[in-house]
């Protein structure tokens, strides 16, 4: 099994990872549909998933990614399509014999069954010698740091206690994919994030291979190797986190993940513009590859965004003017938005720990934005 | 601070009201009754003695408690006819018990897998008998089992009897008449915990390995185990003490404890008696369900 460790690097090359490496994935998802009554909960959707990896399913809510979970957890049959693990089509396999499990949302523990029972309860159903299951059962529950809970039942535990019982009751099947269905969304917020980082840990512990649903994004680009990026029934974008933050294929999805800022322009006749927007003529830092006097727009993160009270000396930056109309103190950083000549309003991020004795800008002072050319993505939809 | 103090006798008034009512309609009447199976059957108005005299002052009471006896009682054990009677009522209402959970555990499970609104006409369907009087419907099943009622009529044209069998005035008759009465009051519990049963639990048995009829076994039946004690006591209870069904339907052979009681206090105008044979079956009913009880409580404060 091999272990893709490229997480969160610039290099790492999202869709195209299938065509360079030798590996064959674990998971193939070929053209697979599902329909409830005219909607397409899941529509055509193709995906590799590869051994070891952890791979976020990202999307507002109503997109589809539960249902993809729930497809190859085969609790949907699927209007059309396949699945393959290692190679072997699961989609008509009952959900009891597929070597898949699943996190549930809700938890679904079940009540009146012990922590020990319920962990123990996918490994009675293999027929395993009872020293076997006690055995493993031990192991887990130590692992998720249970050991003392064994006799309690669900109702006695706090909510990440009932987390970390349902984590180990689907881990301990050793199942060929782990599905994670919102993992972390019924903890609250400090828990939540000291869990993210067990999560991650206890998946290079294990390797196994994890497919995650978050509508978190922040979730997504911190646990996972390539996040899948849902809309519709439909993949968006398959990247590796910073490759979706940085070079998003799409205005959705560049304003789905992260803030952003649009200029709507046409390409210049050198390729190296875009003319036209409401910052007047934009430098871009590689060339467009589109028709010229074709739409495109550009798109610039709010902390790329410089802001500055003298207009900057017309070097290559992009740079245009405006007046702050909301300010937000977000603690390490300040949120502005800021009104330019066209009526428009532009998003800027400061970071307030790198601010030197300058007073800060205010509501209602006229400031510049400028971006260098490498801040700019161009996005032709 | 009034306030407060008026707020806290309505509480203690609302706590009150079900025990009031418990002492008022169940255990004054049970005294009385208890009462009346220590005294001796007489012809008098009341056909028993003794009586409260009151107007005698305390000699009246020492004389009343002079005269109780334990008769009614030896009686009991004297004459086989009761203790057949006990164990033909016990009997009746432990298997019909039995043919309700069969029969109504089906019903009330799919009527709680229906589609949501489907769910509020199958229930109304369920309870739909009960608009019609009681003693109606029975007399409708005593047409229905007759010899050349519609039942058999049917089984002729269908070919699949050529004599036409003798329904009436036998066990069958009495079975057909209790689980058809008592549905209602079997589906219904089990249908209110089926409903609220989280469907992703039988989906993580499902995920876990387990095929569909053991998750019936191993999360479905344990998680409406409150509900199925419920419907089997609200059946239970009522059947072994049932009177009409049997008197109209059943033979005269074994009567039910029922059966046997009215027999004592119309019949024989032996009203000790039959508060003797009321006190006990009380006894035999209430014990199980007390010990029960005390040992679920156990458990919930175990857990």
């Amino acid at each position: 099994m091999q272990k893709f460790t490229s997480k969160h690097a610039e290099t790492s090359c999202g869709d195209e990872r299938s065509g360079d490496t030798a590996a064959r994935p674990l998971l193939r998802i070929e053209g697979l549909s599902k329909r409830f009554g005219s909607v397409a909960a899941v529509d055509r959707l193709s995906l590799d998933i590869y051994p070891g990896e952890f791979f976020a399913l990202l999307g507002p809510s109503g997109c589809g990614k539960t249902t993809l979970l729930r497809l190859i957890a085969g609790f949907e049959r699927p209007t059309a399509g396949r699945i393959l693990l290692d190679g072997v089509d699961i989609a008509s396999v009952p959900p009891y014999r597929r070597p898949v499990n699943m996190m549930f949302q809700s938890y679904a523990l079940f009540p009146h069954l012990s922590v020990e029972a319920n962990v123990a309860f996918g490994l009675k159903q293999e027929g395993l010698p009872r020293r076997e299951i006690a055995g493993r059962v031990a192991d887990i529950l130590a692992m998720v740091k249970l050991g003392d809970y064994a006799a309690r039942k669900p109702h006695q535990l706090s909510g990440g206690q009932r987390q970390r019982v349902a984590l180990a009751r689907s881990l301990v099947k050793r199942p060929r994919v782990l599905l994670l269905d919102e993992p972390l969304a019924a903890l609250d917020k400090k828990l939540r994030d000291a869990t993210r980082f067990e999560l991650m840990e206890l998946q290079r512990q294990i390797k196994l291979t994890f497919i995650i649903v978050t509508h978190d994004q922040s979730e997504a680009m911190m646990v996972a190797d390539r996040i899948g990026v849902m809309d519709q029934g439909r993949l968006m974008q398959v990247a590796a986190p910073a490759e979706i933050y940085q070079r998003p294929n799409s205005r959705w999805v560049a304003d789905f993940v992260g803030d952003i800022n649009f200029f709507q322009g046409r390409v210049g006749d050198d390729h190296m513009t875009v003319e036209g927007t409401a910052a007047g003529r934009l430098r871009v830092a590689a060339p467009i590859e589109a028709e010229a006097r074709t739409p495109v727009w550009v798109a610039v993160r709010p902390e790329r965004m410089l802001l500055s009270r003298q207009e900057p000396a017309s070097g290559l930056d992009n740079s245009l003017g405006g007046t702050i109309v909301e300010t937000g103190y977000l603690g390490e950083l300040s949120i502005y938005r800021i009104r330019v000549a066209d009526g428009s309003a532009v998003k800027a991020a400061v970071v307030n720990a790198g601010r030197g004795g300058e007073p800060v800008p205010a509501q209602g002072d006229h400031v510049w934005l400028s971006f260098p050319p490498e801040a700019a993505t161009v996005l032709t939809r | 601070m009034k306030r407060a103090k008026s707020d806290r006798s309505w509480r203690s008034l609302v706590i009150a009201a079900p025990y009031l009512w418990l002492l008022l309609f169940f255990l004054v009447p049970f005294l009385i009754v208890l009462k009346i199976s220590f005294a001796q059957s007489a012809i008098a108005l009341p056909p028993y003695t003794p009586v409260f005299d009151f107007s005698a002052g305390w000699r009246g009471i020492e004389n009343f408690f002079e005269n109780l006896s334990v008769g009614s009682y030896r009686l009991l054990g004297s004459d086989p006819l009761y203790l057949l009677s006990y164990v033909k009522s016990l009997e009746i209402a432990a298997f019909s018990t039995l043919m309700l959970l069969a029969v109504g555990y089906p019903i009330a499970y799919g009527i709680a897998r229906a589609p949501r609104r489907l769910q509020a006409v199958l229930v109304v369907l369920v309870v739909l008998p009960f608009w019609t009087s009681f003693l109606i419907r029975i007399y409708a099943w005593m047409n229905i089992l007759q010899r050349d009622g519609p039942l058999n009529q049917l089984l002729m044209t269908l070919h699949i009897v050529r004599q036409p069998p003798v329904w009436l005035a036998s066990d069958t008759a009495i079975y057909i008449g209790i689980v058809y009465s008592y549905l209602p009051f079997m589906v219904l519990p089990l249908y209110a915990v089926l409903e609220k049963l989280d469907q992703s639990l039988i989906e993580a048995a499902a995920d876990l390995g387990c095929p569909r009829w053991k998750t019936f076994w191993l999360v479905t039946l344990p998680l409406s185990s409150p509900g199925l004690l419920a419907g089997v006591l609200l059946c239970f209870i009522p059947i072994v003490g049932e009177f009409v069904i049997p008197d109209l339907l059943g033979g005269s052979r074994t009567p039910m404890i029922g059966q046997t009681i009215w027999m004592e206090f119309f019949g024989n105008k032996d009203w000790p008696a039959a508060s003797a044979v009321a006190v006990v079956l009380v006894c035999l009913l209430v014990t199980p369900i007390v010990i029960f009880q005390h040992q679920a409580m156990r458990k919930a404060e175990r857990d």
